[in-house]
């Protein structure tokens, strides 16, 4: 009836997973009632959970990233204090806890923080730079979000029912094998990312249409933003590797239940296939991330700088560069496999030409800023911050990719530093630099400069005490995920990593305040006219928040930084005419995408038990969601020439007040 | 009627637009949406094909691990599979008929040509499932061996998505029976009759990567 699943998968008999188990359930419920006592699920259920806006899709993706950022960091924060604390010792962890925390802190950093951070920006932001005003599949939008989500949940849900894999955030065969791996945890880890993953790949599919197809007039491809260009390239990206992800992980799936051989040791199977294949995809994977990052940095930088942003041809040309390089790297990852010098040599050529595009996009922010009338703000602080510590990310990567030192540096700290230097000082800078800039768009209200400064010295200070640590042990010859060690010349520098660790909590803290202090001082910090920055491209030209339709008359695009013309010329009292306004026809909400995460939740958790009627019955529901949806009649709604005109006209009079206020005051 | 004109089939939303190389070339509006659902459905194909791809690139690998096991010279019978491919490239066609039925608002045609495409996939599903069952009852199954395992997940897995075409095929059916030729539904079958059509040129390129291939092998 329950297939594998037994009172035994819960962890009475362990205290740490046991209780921190028991605590989550407890603030989940908590959280729960609260919203029900309040009565506001019938809101968050029309507003949010069967929203099919973009606008609030990204929001969500960003929540589901910042609840998976903790969960991933706690899990950081073990394992930094474990390797403090067992120095000829067994520390506090057991071996096959700290297996499954590393493994988990990877696969949740990466598929459940990372991703839904760079998708909920480009949700958010980029039919709004296109000018238009939705993307090309809404509820299909909605449906990419709910799987990512039900993805999160299968890996948290592993914490109190059953393990993890222990396994590394990729589960290489032969270890992840049933023969060594018999437990659920690889289980657990297949069906959270292969679901999240459908989820990805259809946003990428979303996207490529969108950005390619739906425009507003006027906005030719040079004429598009440079974060909708690397979003371009992002999602070019997951439509093209995803798919090897999702054939991959069937491939293990089917040697771990159904007795294939394609990664065994035994009857020819093939364990180093698997390294290519996963890698195919995971090199990639890392530019899905950081190219979006690249593009934040492209906007924030002009924006404060007051500048068009320097050479954005070349940032075009580096952008999709990257983007085929991208996939033309994978090996080495694995440069010890044996593949002979020639391959070697191929890839670590290849793998160092990457770094070619990326130093003319460093250069171009850096000439953006030469000259120009450069504003400190937080997002301004964390573009140069990020551009401090990309390069030596970047040299570091260098140095690896010669196939001779990667010899020498393969699995030791040296790597694990390096990749944390890429996407914590690439992509999650750049996340947050987003997040600070985007913030008003989304909300009307700027969120506090001096903590989110504060925040950035903390992040900053706190990288560099964790990871250049763990630099110099990876020269010493200190390998990663290891559970404790002898070696007297490593203490002291695990202590420090420690430390920096704690900086970095500081750091999280402080976007904690900087959220409350900013929603309890929204008035001071109010923003009327839809455009605090100065900004350049479209999405500042709407009210902050947007109305749903985005744009009461889609803008007609004349030039590159198109409302940045238009803003200046209206300072000077050069105001466009009311437009004609005309109804506006908007995707109505859809449940689609909750009841069929709902489903796909279920049929993973049935898979992970071998609880086969209940995937039967999940599967089924899924396909009756389908039907229904597609038996709609009224896939539409209507918002009246007149509401629209209300909304814009409200937007007008606010920006002219402002307009006339700074008048007055110069 | 241009060749870009009969390409703009299956219930445009702004016939007024076709045509007018103006639309083409000029950034004027936002994509139709019979182009736009047109277009990311083949971005969604083109995913396809690069899972499939990787299917072949494994099979490629691990052709000759045959475990000391039989290997596809010993097991596949090219009889069959010229009936399969005989299935499948007529059901292209038939599709196609339905298709253009579909554009023309002809319900003979298009139920006719929906209900033999159906016909067409389920028989060649009934000799694929046929031809699995016997290599599995004479110990050739996917656990055999590794040549074996991506034998039957690359096979498999078009099988796989035939059923699913199937699945969808018949709702199809349902749909414009219920509906009637609107535009939206008629979005639908296009997409269908794109997925169908791929199909065929996955099982081509299986055809010849794994049977000519491996039978003469």
């Amino acid at each position: 009836m329950l297939g594998k699943l037994t009172w035994g998968a819960i962890p009475f008999d362990q205290p740490i997973p046991f209780f921190a188990g028991a605590f989550v359930i407890v603030v989940v419920i908590a959280v729960l009632a609260f919203i029900a006592v309040k009565g506001w699920v019938p809101y968050l259920w029309r507003e949010w959970i069967t929203s099919v806006d973009h606008k609030r899709i990204g929001v969500m993706y960003m929540t589901l990233g910042t609840a998976m950022l903790l969960r991933g960091f706690i899990d950081a924060l073990m394992m930094r204090s474990q390797q403090a604390l067992a120095f000829q010792s067994q520390g506090y962890l057991p071996p096959e806890h700290y297996n499954q925390i590393f493994s988990a802190h990877g696969t949740i950093m990466i598929f459940f923080a990372a991703m839904p951070f760079v998708i909920g920006l480009i949700n958010f932001v980029v039919p709004l730079q296109l000018g238009v005003r939705d993307v090309a599949f809404p509820t299909l939008n909605s449906v990419s979000f709910w799987l990512t989500a039900t993805g999160a949940l299968l890996v948290n849900i592993s914490l109190v029912v059953g393990e993890f894999a222990r396994t590394g955030w990729l589960p290489f065969p032969p270890l992840s094998e049933l023969t060594y791996s018999p437990g659920v945890g690889v289980d657990y880890y297949l069906w959270a990312v292969q679901i999240s993953g459908v989820g990805t790949l259809m946003t990428g599919v979303n996207f490529v249409t969108t950005i390619l197809k739906i425009h507003a007039p006027g906005m030719t491809y040079m004429r598009m933003p440079i974060f909708t260009w690397t979003a371009l390239a992002t999602n070019l990206l997951i439509v093209a590797v995803f798919p090897v992800l999702t054939a991959t992980l069937a491939m293990l799936t089917l040697d771990r239940y159904l007795g294939f051989h394609f990664f065994t040791n035994e009857a020819g199977g093939n364990m180093m296939m698997f390294m290519n294949l996963i890698w195919v995809w995971g090199h990639p994977e890392v530019y899905i991330l950081i190219l979006p990052a690249f593009g934040v940095y492209s906007e924030v930088v002009p924006t404060f700088s007051r500048k068009p942003l320097f050479g954005y041809r070349s940032m075009v040309g580096a952008t999709m560069a990257i983007c085929i390089l991208s996939m033309m790297v994978w090996l080495h990852h694995f440069f010890t496999m044996g593949a002979g010098a020639n391959v070697n040599a191929v890839f670590g050529i290849a793998s160092m030409i990457i770094a070619v595009p990326t130093g003319v996009k460093i250069f171009n922010w850096l000439f953006t800023m030469y000259g120009g009338r450069v504003v400190y703000t937080a997002p301004m602080y964390w573009s140069i911050g990020f551009m401090v510590t990309f390069v030596i990310g970047g040299l570091t990567g260098v140095l690896v990719a010669v196939p001779p030192a990667d010899f020498m540096l393969h699995n030791s700290l040296f790597l694990v530093a390096h990749f944390h230097n890429v996407i914590i000082g690439g992509v999650v800078f750049g996340v947050f630099a987003g997040y600070m800039f985007w913030f008003p768009k989304a909300f009307g209200f700027r969120l506090h400069d001096g903590l989110g400064k504060a925040a950035f010295w903390c992040w900053f200070i706190g990288f560099y005490l964790a990871f250049v640590p763990l630099y110099v042990t990876g020269l010493m010859g200190m390998t990663r995920r290891l559970q404790h060690y002898d070696v007297p010349e490593w203490h002291p520098w695990m202590l420090v990593a420690g430390v920096g660790a704690l900086v970095i909590l500081a750091g999280i803290v402080l976007l904690a305040v900087q959220l409350v202090v900013s929603i309890r001082h929204r008035e001071e910090l109010r923003d009327l006219t839809g455009d605090p920055w100065m900004g350049r491209s479209l999405e500042w030209s709407t009210a902050s928040p947007p109305p749903s339709f985005n744009f009461a008359v889609l803008p007609l695009v004349e030039s590159r930084d198109d409302y940045w013309r238009r803003a200046r010329l209206a300072e000077r009292g050069v105001v466009a005419p009311e437009p004609v306004y005309k109804p506006i026809e908007m995707p109505r909400n859809s449940a689609t995408g909750f009841v069929c995460a709902f489903f796909a939740t279920f049929a993973g958790f049935g898979m992970i038990w071998h609880i086969w009627w209940l995937v039967a019955v999940s599967l089924l529901g899924a396909f009756v969601t389908f039907v229904v949806f597609a038996w709609r009649d009224r896939t539409e709604y209507e918002i009246p020439a007149e509401e629209a005109a209300r909304i814009d006209r409200l937007n007008r009079r606010a920006r002219g007040e402002a307009r006339a206020a700074v008048g007055a005051v110069s | 009627m241009t060749a870009f004109q009969a390409g703009a089939g299956y219930g445009d939303d702004r016939p007024e637009e076709r045509g007018s190389p103006a639309a083409i070339f000029d950034h004027a509006d936002p994509a139709s949406k019979r182009i736009i659902v047109g277009y990311g459905f083949w971005i969604f194909l083109l995913s396809d094909i690069v899972m499939f791809s990787t299917f072949f690139a494994t099979y490629a690998v691990l052709v000759n691990e045959t475990a000391g096991g039989p290997s596809g010279r010993d097991l596949f019978n090219l009889h069959n599979v010229a009936i399969e491919t005989a299935c499948l490239l007529l059901s292209s066609f038939t599709c196609g008929l339905a298709a253009i039925g579909a554009r023309a608002h002809n319900a003979v045609m298009y139920y006719g040509g929906m209900v033999l495409t159906c016909l067409l996939g389920l028989g060649f599903l009934s000799i694929e499932i046929h031809e699995f069952a016997g290599m599995i009852a004479q110990g050739a199954g996917p656990t055999r061996s590794a040549f074996l395992s991506a034998f039957f997940t690359l096979v498999g897995c078009h099988g796989l998505h035939v059923t699913l075409g199937t699945l969808w095929l018949l709702t199809m059916i349902a749909q414009v029976f219920a509906k009637g030729f609107r535009s939206d539904i008629l979005r639908r079958v296009l997409c269908f009759a794109l997925f169908w059509h791929t199909l065929d040129i996955i099982w081509v390129a299986i055809f010849t990567v794994v049977y000519l291939l491996g039978a003469g092998a």
